[in-house]
């Protein structure tokens, strides 16, 4: 099993607050990962810690053995990063959105924008101005950047947020496809995920108290 | 060898603990120093150097304003440096030496502004006389603002260290640009007869007391801070063992 | 367990360049789809040298010696409050943390930025500013250098200007505070850009103040985009 990212003694402090410590986690190709614990426990601050957006941060993060920082743009080239929000403009249409991204990534034809849409059900809106859609469709628009970019990475930040029962399935089944290709997903959510993959869970809520038990230095 | 203990001086630096023992070793010294050197200059040059022969004595407030004015352009340098070092090796004792820097030397900036003031009402006639000097004073006490506002916008005391020392650097590749330009514009609209600083040639008893009258604002300016950045320490390390250690005794 | 996705290793498919050209796209599509975040800056411009006389004086002879101040002071003003958004809907949808993500150097984002910016506000400033000038009695000897001299000045304005909207894009009340930051840095494309223009209604040479406006952009050009990177990397983190 080829070990994708890696984390050692993660510790993350937000204005005086220890909001975690003492972490460590592998996640390998085929794995799918959910941070899981209560408000505040600093899921968000996790994934954006492991995404490159927060550079105070103790401890050590390797994607492929090597450390992120080493090789920032190796680790960015293979990744895909959804946040708390979407990234959607609103003046814009979903095709004209996902055209930008594509230019920060690979080139994607119209015709593969199309159909990454088709796929989140936001056919018959690609030419609508994004104000018009519901913020569950805005999520959408954004989850279709998961058909175009094929980053082995998946990290997401409550991305069933707004979406509906049916497509929180189908998302299910995407990210579940996406870990038998052989990549691997970190996500947050307050949703029951029953997902056909083995699911590894960290429990922010209870590393904490484990730490204050167990710390002795 | 000598650059191994050098890096090792220079991370022994970074530990607040370590900076707020030594600087409470070095206080008492500077702070003696400062009342020394100012107290001989004052006398000196109040007193003993001789007048200037177009100004009479209205020229001695130049043995504030020069000091203030040096002072004021050289902490907005350290500040900036020591910025530059807290955004590269995340020091966290150089962002707090950044931080207590800004007030000093925007105080600095103010006194060299007021002498300046006080110095133009004999000389040009006027309380403010858009001299080229001067305007640059103003500038730079903008700058001083401006860092001291955007510290104090920010929540999280990293971010703010942080994005003041992006302004500084910023204002200090500035400085040399604004002062130029500000020069080359006073030239061009009013050719002053009088220059607040540019004197012909000092005679040597008047600026042997201009030089005391520097170091001893140079030691005041390291003694405030050093008294501040200890407290900005226990202010921000309020929590760690070694200063609860400290408070309670 | 299968095969791992493929890596992506082949850095040819993935280019800053069309990044640059995307965002580039993307913001000037968007300033088109508002546009008056165009027209309001120039309205601005407009109604700020209109003050002037009327809160001084219309004598001809008297703004003629004030016009290129007035010019360069409110195009100055007009640019700077119009940089207050570069980054705030970008902060508040969340694509600007794609953008400090991306595989890019951010200064290639930002540059990108505010080309668009000054596309948008200092060119068309420029272009307005002979026709009020008309109004402020300017030497006609002077009018080609206020173009000039504002076309190589306004991109400075944009440039600096970016690295205070990314200062303060995290915080709650930003517009005075930007303010604060950088009028002070402005001062000296304020001063050879009047100084250009005073000095070609006069007769004299002005390729002096020219080259030093150049030299400034130049400077701006290298070290703005990097400034402002590194200051929307901390705004992030608020």
């Amino acid at each position: 099993m080829q070990e994708l990212l890696s984390g050692q003694g993660l510790a993350c402090e937000r204005d005086d607050r220890l909001l975690f410590s003492h972490l460590h986690f592998s996640l390998n190709c085929g794995d799918v990962l959910q941070i899981a614990g209560p408000n505040g426990t600093g899921k968000t601050s996790l994934l954006r810690m492991l995404a490159g957006l927060l550079p105070d941060y103790e401890g050590e993060i390797r994607f492929q053995g090597e450390l992120v920082n080493d090789n920032a743009d190796h680790f960015r080239e293979n990744l895909l990063f959804i946040g708390h929000h979407p990234g959607i403009k609103l003046n814009l249409t979903p095709e004209e959105n996902l055209r930008w991204y594509q230019s920060l990534y690979r080139p994607a034809s119209d015709e593969q924008i199309r159909q990454a849409l088709a796929k989140v059900k936001l056919t018959g809106f690609e030419d609508v101005p994004c104000y018009t859609l519901s913020a569950g469709q805005h999520r959408r628009v954004a989850l279709a950047r998961l058909f175009l970019q094929a980053a082995p990475l998946w990290i997401l930040d409550e991305p069933f947020t707004a979406i509906d029962q049916g497509g929180v399935k189908e998302i299910e089944q995407l990210i579940a496809d996406h870990a038998t290709q052989g990549g691997a997903v970190i996500l947050t959510t307050h949703h029951n995920l029953s997902l056909p993959v083995e699911l590894k869970v960290i429990d922010l809520g209870q590393t904490v108290q484990l730490k204050i038990e167990g710390d002795d230095d | 060898m000598a650059f191994d203990k050098f890096w090792a001086w220079f991370h022994r630096m970074g530990s607040p603990k370590w900076f707020y023992e030594i600087s409470g070793r070095w206080i008492p010294w500077f702070a003696t120093a400062t009342i020394v050197l100012l107290t001989v200059g004052a006398v000196w040059s109040l007193a003993f150097a001789p007048q200037d022969y177009q100004q009479g004595n209205s020229f001695r407030i130049i043995y504030i304003h020069v000091p203030a004015a040096i002072l004021a352009q050289s902490i907005f340098f350290s500040m900036a440096l020591c910025g530059a070092i807290g955004l590269i090796w995340k020091m966290k004792v150089a962002d707090m030496v950044a931080k207590s820097c800004a007030p000093i030397g925007a105080s600095m900036t103010f006194i060299a502004l007021f002498t300046g003031a006080v110095w133009g009402k004999p000389t040009w006639g006027a309380w403010w006389v858009w001299d080229a000097r001067l305007t640059s004073m103003l500038i730079l006490l903008f700058l001083y603002f401006g860092v001291i506002a955007l510290q104090s916008a920010f929540d999280s005391k990293q971010s703010a260290a942080r994005a003041s020392a992006i302004l500084s650097l910023v204002g200090v590749v500035n400085i040399p640009i604004i002062k130029y330009s500000v020069e080359w514009w006073n030239t061009l609209h009013q050719p002053a007869t009088f220059k607040l600083t540019e004197k012909p040639a000092m005679p040597m008893e008047m600026w042997l007391p201009l030089l005391i009258m520097v170091i001893g604002f140079y030691c005041f300016f390291a003694t405030v801070l050093m008294m501040r950045t200890r407290n900005e320490i226990l202010e921000r390390e309020k929590r760690t063992q070694w200063v609860q250690g400290l408070l309670s005794k | 367990m299968t095969e791992p996705v493929a890596m992506q290793t082949d850095s040819n498919a993935i280019s800053s360049w069309r990044a640059f050209i995307g965002t580039f796209k993307r913001d000037l599509l968007l300033v088109f789809r508002r546009r008056s975040d165009i027209v309001n800056p120039l309205l601005f411009f407009t109604i700020a040298v209109t003050l002037f006389p009327l809160g001084i004086s219309p004598d001809a002879v008297f703004l003629a010696q004030i016009a290129a101040g007035v010019l360069w002071v409110a195009a100055l003003l007009a640019t700077l409050l119009s940089l207050d958004s570069l980054f705030q809907q970008d902060m508040a949808d969340g694509s600007l943390e794609q953008l400090v993500i991306s595989p890019h150097p951010l200064a290639v984002l930002v540059l990108s930025k505010v080309l668009v910016h000054w596309l948008v506000t200092g060119l068309p400033l420029t272009l307005l500013a002979p026709l009020l000038a008309v109004m402020m009695f300017l030497p006609d000897a002077g009018f080609g250098t206020l173009f000039i001299s504002l076309l190589l000045g306004t991109p400075t304005l944009s440039l600096i200007g970016a690295i205070g909207a990314a200062l303060t894009v995290g915080l709650r009340r930003t517009g005075v505070l930007m303010t604060l930051l950088i009028l002070p840095l402005y001062i000296p494309v304020l001063i050879f850009g009047t100084g250009a223009v005073i000095s070609a209604s006069q007769g004299m040479a002005v390729t002096g103040h020219l080259a030093i406006l150049g030299a400034l952009f130049l400077v701006a050009l290298v070290s703005a985009p990097l400034a402002a990177g590194a200051a929307l990397k901390i705004s992030l983190n608020g």
